[in-house]
Formats: C-alpha cells, structure tokens, sequence
C-alpha cells in the first residue's frame, strides 16, 4: 500500500478486477486519548530567525501545561537557526529540532511531512501554531495526515481540566460571533492562534531540558522555490506590530499616507490602510486590514480618515487600544474607538507629530 | 486544460449575529452569497482557461439552495457546475469538507488545477484549500497574489505566494491546487448571456451515493471537532468621543492617553 493511501476507498468501487478491499483499520475515532500527553507549539522561522508569535505560543502553553501538569515542547524545523535554545527559555521543556538543508526554508510538503511523523511517533495531546501564512497553510495539511482536529485563527485556549480537552475559542463569521469549540476523539487537538493575542512569558523560565538535534529522512518537495521578494512598502508588517497606524478615503491622495507613515515611524508601528485606499492604489494590499485583508489585533490602532465600515472593524477591533480622528462625527469607527476626535486629520496629526516629539524629548 | 474551482455559499457575514439570550445564530432574513474570496478563484480559471483552453468547472458543498452559488458562477462563465449535496455532509468541519470534496474532484477526473478562495468568510479557516491538496496528495500554494506563467509543455505554473512580509516566488508542477487572495485579479461581473446560460444550465448533484465516501468520515459523524458555544464578542468599554476640540486640544489628549497607557 502507498504512503499516500489515506483510505479514502475511491480505489474500491472503480477497481475493474473487484480485486480491492480496505480492511476496517483501527480508526483515528477508537483512539485511547490517555496514550497522548505533552503540549507541542511548532516554532515558526524565517531566514534563521524564531518568529516572535513562537514565543507568544510558548508563553500560552506554558499556563495550559501547568493546568495538565505536562512538559511542554517546542518542534523547530530548519537547517541553519539562530538560536534555537531561545526556546527553552521561553517556555520550552524540550526542543526538538530537525535539521535538513531541505528544511531551510519552509515548504509545506517536507514540513507536513517530518511534524506528522513526529506527532505519530511521540503522540502530543495538543499542538499548537500560529496562524500565520505558513501556520494555516501547514498544520491545514499536518492535521489531514494525522486525521486530527484543527481549529483556526484562535484568540483564546483554556483546557477542562477533567477531561483534558483544549478549549478553543476563536472568532467566526467576521468577527460578529465567538465559538469555543473542543475536539473530543481525536489527537492530537490542534490550533492556530492568532498572533499578538497571547502574552510571552514575563520571566525567563527556568527550563532544565535541552535542544535535541534530529535528523529528517530526505524529505522531497515538488513545489521548487525560486525567489522571496520583501515588500519595499513595509518595513513593518502589520500581523506583527504592536502598533498600526491606518489610513483611509480620508487621506484624498497617495501622497497624503506620507503622514501616516510619520507617525508611525515615529510610534515605531506599521502602516495600515482601509479597503477603498488599496482599492484605489494608494498603497499595497499587504497593508489592508479588515476582512478582505488581514485582522490585526495590535496594543495601539490609531486610524486616520478611516470610516470605518463593519469589514473593516471585524477586522481591528480587537485592538488593545484604538484611536480615531475623522470629520464625520457619525462615522462607525467611533464606535470602536476609545478615544475618538471628531477633526480634521491634516490639522490634527502635524500637531500630535509634534505633541509626542517634544514629550519624547524631556 | 482542467480548471476546477471550489465555491461555497456563505450567509453575509455582516449581517449575522448571535442572540444574546439564546446564544444561537440569527440567520432569518440574512442573505447569502458566493464567498467572495472564491471570485477570484473562478476569475482566474477562467482566465486561464481563455488562455490556456479547456474548461473550468465549479463544484460546491452544501445544502441544495447552494446551487444560485454554482449558477452564478456558471454566469461568470465557467463551463458546468456540480451539486455535492446530502444530509449525511451537513455539519462538516474542514476536515471532513476536504474529505468530501477531494472525493468529488476525484470523481471529476483528471483535472490540472483546482482553484479555491484563501478562505471561506463565515468560517474564516482557510483550512479546506491545503485539505483538498493532502486528500488528493498534490501540491499546493495558498495566498496566491498573482500568477506568473502556466508553462501547459512542462506542465508547470509559477507564481507569486503572499507572506506577511513579502511574496515567495514559487513553481508548482501540474495538477496542484491554489488558494486566491484579493490581489490576484478583478472578478468580472456577469454577462447578461451568462446569466441566461446559468438560467438554463443543467446543475447535477452527487449525493453521498455518488462518492464512494465513508459515512464515518463525512459530516458530522466525520468532523473531528465539535462547536460546543457561540456567544456573542465581548462588546468594547464605551470609548469617549471629542468634538469641537481645537487640533492642539485634540494632540493633547491623544498622547495624554498614549502617555497614560505607557504607549509613548
């Protein structure tokens, strides 16, 4: 039988010969959950460098692992990383880290590969990623290998205790409802968390494991890599910044998000941009938040022109703190906004630019 | 050439809510719609396809009301449109979507590239497009902003993947699977001989029958996750709102608060 069978049993009826049969294989559904035990967060890198929403991960794993009283484990694939032992003190009670020249940049294929093998052998109760462009695009493929259950874009996790099932609550229908949803007979239970919602750990902790070097078996890949070209417009992406300052229909022309990125730059954030301004050209779409574009959940949305209509909010208004300045006192985004300033943003940001700027300097 | 493209038919996301006293969803008078991140999937088979040759045809999962979904996209112009419709599918998780689906493009044939949105607007997983590619073990590329060249004598396609900081520039081997981001192209509006082509077509459905599926592993019964609570998000503190301020005035009180809260 090829690896690749999953059986599906399309082979069956179609076989000409009737010469095929699937013999009832233990199901994924009869699995003793008790054999399964350890939370694992797959620690995303880029070019080397650990992603900050790994951290993020470890941190939530650490108060689940505390509620489970089991070892956390932090899965790290790639060739050339810096700094891999970054993970024990972030939460880490183990590393294992598979090294392959074929792992030095992210492809779905070997990665899916080498994590369901580990899953199978060492059986984790819960696996964790972030749900990032890779994170989706991986554990969606991981949890069909291992026949496991898989929910997206989290914002919260907890764990009942009794029963040992992670508790996954994540946004749904653009954000106008909540669900909590559990994965009851299948291991591991695996989530996507949304970056920037959970916390890293305050403190070092104080791991006493170490980071295991395994090798990968030659793992192939059909999909041929040939370039990544960064985005010139963001030095900071918006998924990863702590502070976004966004510009919408207000700003009237491309030339004005000059302002915005002002102020960012000066509050060290990103820039963001609403739909009708990448709609209009104004700026790459890999700035767009809301729900054609990315849902952001930053510690400070500062939004400039900005409407504010209902896709754009689903997909902000998770913001730790927001701040709105628009003419129209009746625009949506005041609803959301904590501190809202009905005004003119060419008058008001030139004075806020220089309100921060001599606070910054006494 | 084989395009195939998965659609579904979402209620407006915009529209839903959850009845705080019952916490179920309220979805009387919410209109529904094609996903509209699965237009630019149709939008780029069918542009392919005036290219390339061929035909570009749409399945859907889903209750039989799905099929205004396929008939709108059969207006766009895609060539025919299958049903994939049984009671046993209902309540699928994206495990068991990708299971069903992937039976149903097997069904179809050869095909060479199927197509999905990035993902869906009411699930918001983007979980079902990778399913389909590992159900069916070819390669995929999700978040794709732009496609490059489809070279149909090396049977390869090259393209640009969204990243949050920039684009991979990858090359896929035929038949693979790719999931469409907003970037890639403009969904064309239907033509008024589509939609009397639509009007017309001829929309088959495959039921559970028709697949040769395992009823442990579709639906319900298949999905192993379950929803156990919806509730409505946590409404935001009521924030203060200033107007009739002075731009000065208005500077003060913005970095007075990014002061307070330590955001300075």
């Amino acid at each position: 039988m090829l690896e690749a069978c999953n059986l599906c049993g399309a082979c069956v009826p179609v076989c000409p010969e009737d010469a095929l049969s699937i013999e009832e294989v233990k199901r994924a559904t009869e699995i003793d959950p008790s054999e399964w035990r350890g939370i694992w967060v797959f620690a995303e890198q880029r070019r080397g460098e650990i992603q900050s929403s790994t951290y993020e991960l470890l941190g939530s794993a650490r108060g689940l692992a505390g509620k489970l009283n089991v070892p956390v484990t932090a899965v790290l694939l790639g060739n050339d990383v810096k700094e891999p032992g970054s993970l024990l003190s972030a939460g880490a009670d183990e590393v294992l880290y598979v090294k392959n020249a074929a792992l030095d940049h992210f492809g779905v294929e070997p990665y899916s590969k080498a994590i369901a093998d580990l899953i199978a052998e060492r059986k984790p109760e819960i696996v964790l990623g972030a749900a990032t462009f890779i994170g989706r695009s991986l554990l969606a493929r991981v949890a069909i290998k291992v026949h496991a259950g898989l929910t997206a874009d989290c914002t919260g996790l907890d764990v009942d205790i009794e029963k040992r099932l992670l508790l996954q609550t994540r946004p749904a229908f653009g954000g106008n409802i909540m669900a909590t949803i559990i994965c009851p007979e299948h291991r591991p239970q695996m989530a996507t968390v949304r970056p920037k919602v959970m916390k890293p750990l305050a403190e070092p902790y104080d791991s006493k494991g170490s980071v295991t070097e395994m090798a990968a078996d030659s793992p192939s890949n059909r999909v041929k890599f040939l370039d990544f070209v960064a985005d010139d417009t963001s030095q900071i992406n918006i998924a990863e910044a702590d502070v976004i300052v966004t510009g919408g229909r207000g700003l009237q022309n491309p030339k004005n998000f000059a302002i915005i990125e002002g102020l960012a730059g000066l509050l060290g954030g990103a820039v963001g941009a609403s739909r009708s301004a990448v709609d209009a050209g104004w700026i790459n779409y890999s700035h767009q938040v809301g729900q054609t574009g990315r849902t952001v959940s930053p510690k400070l949305y500062i939004a400039l022109g900005v409407s504010g209509a209902i896709q754009h909010l689903v997909g902000m208004q998770s913001s730790d703190f927001i701040i709105a300045v628009n003419k129209d006192p009746n625009a949506p985004i005041f609803k959301v906004a904590d501190v809202g300033i009905v005004g003119d943003l060419f008058e008001v940001v030139p004075k806020l630019i220089e309100e921060i700027k001599r606070r910054k300097e006494t | 050439m084989r395009f195939v493209v998965c659609v579904k038919q979402v209620p407006d996301t915009t529209e839903v809510r959850v009845n705080p006293e019952t916490n179920t969803l309220i979805r009387e008078g919410v209109p529904a719609m094609v996903n509209p991140f699965d237009l630019y999937a149709v939008e780029e088979a069918l542009i392919l396809k005036e290219k390339f040759g061929g035909e570009v045809v749409a399945i859907s999962m889903g209750p039989p009301q799905a099929e205004e979904a396929l008939r709108e996209v059969i207006s766009m112009g895609a060539d025919r449109a299958i049903l994939i419709s049984d009671k046993r599918f209902a309540g699928a998780d994206t495990w068991a979507t990708s299971y069903t689906l992937a039976a149903a493009i097997r069904k179809i044939g050869e095909f060479d590239i199927i197509l999905t949105g990035k993902q869906a607007a009411d699930g918001d997983t983007a979980q079902v497009g990778p399913g389909i590619a590992e159900f069916l073990d070819i390669p995929q590329a999700t978040f794709v902003r732009k496609v490059e060249e489809l070279d149909p004598v090396k049977r390869t396609v090259s393209l640009q993947s969204m990243w949050e900081e920039g684009s991979e520039i990858l090359e896929l081997p035929l038949p693979c699977l790719i999931t469409t981001v907003k970037e890639l192209n403009e969904p064309r509006l239907p033509s008024l001989r589509g939609k009397l082509t639509a009007k017309k077509a001829e929309i088959p459905m495959w039921s559970f029958d028709d697949l040769g599926v395992k009823e442990e592993e579709v639906g319900l019964k298949g999905s192993p996750t379950q929803v156990i609570k919806i509730f409505p998000p946590p409404p935001r503190a009521e924030g203060e709102l200033h107007a009739d301020v002075e731009p000065a005035e208005a500077a003060k009180i913005i970095a007075d608060k990014l002061t307070e809260k330590g955001l300075l």
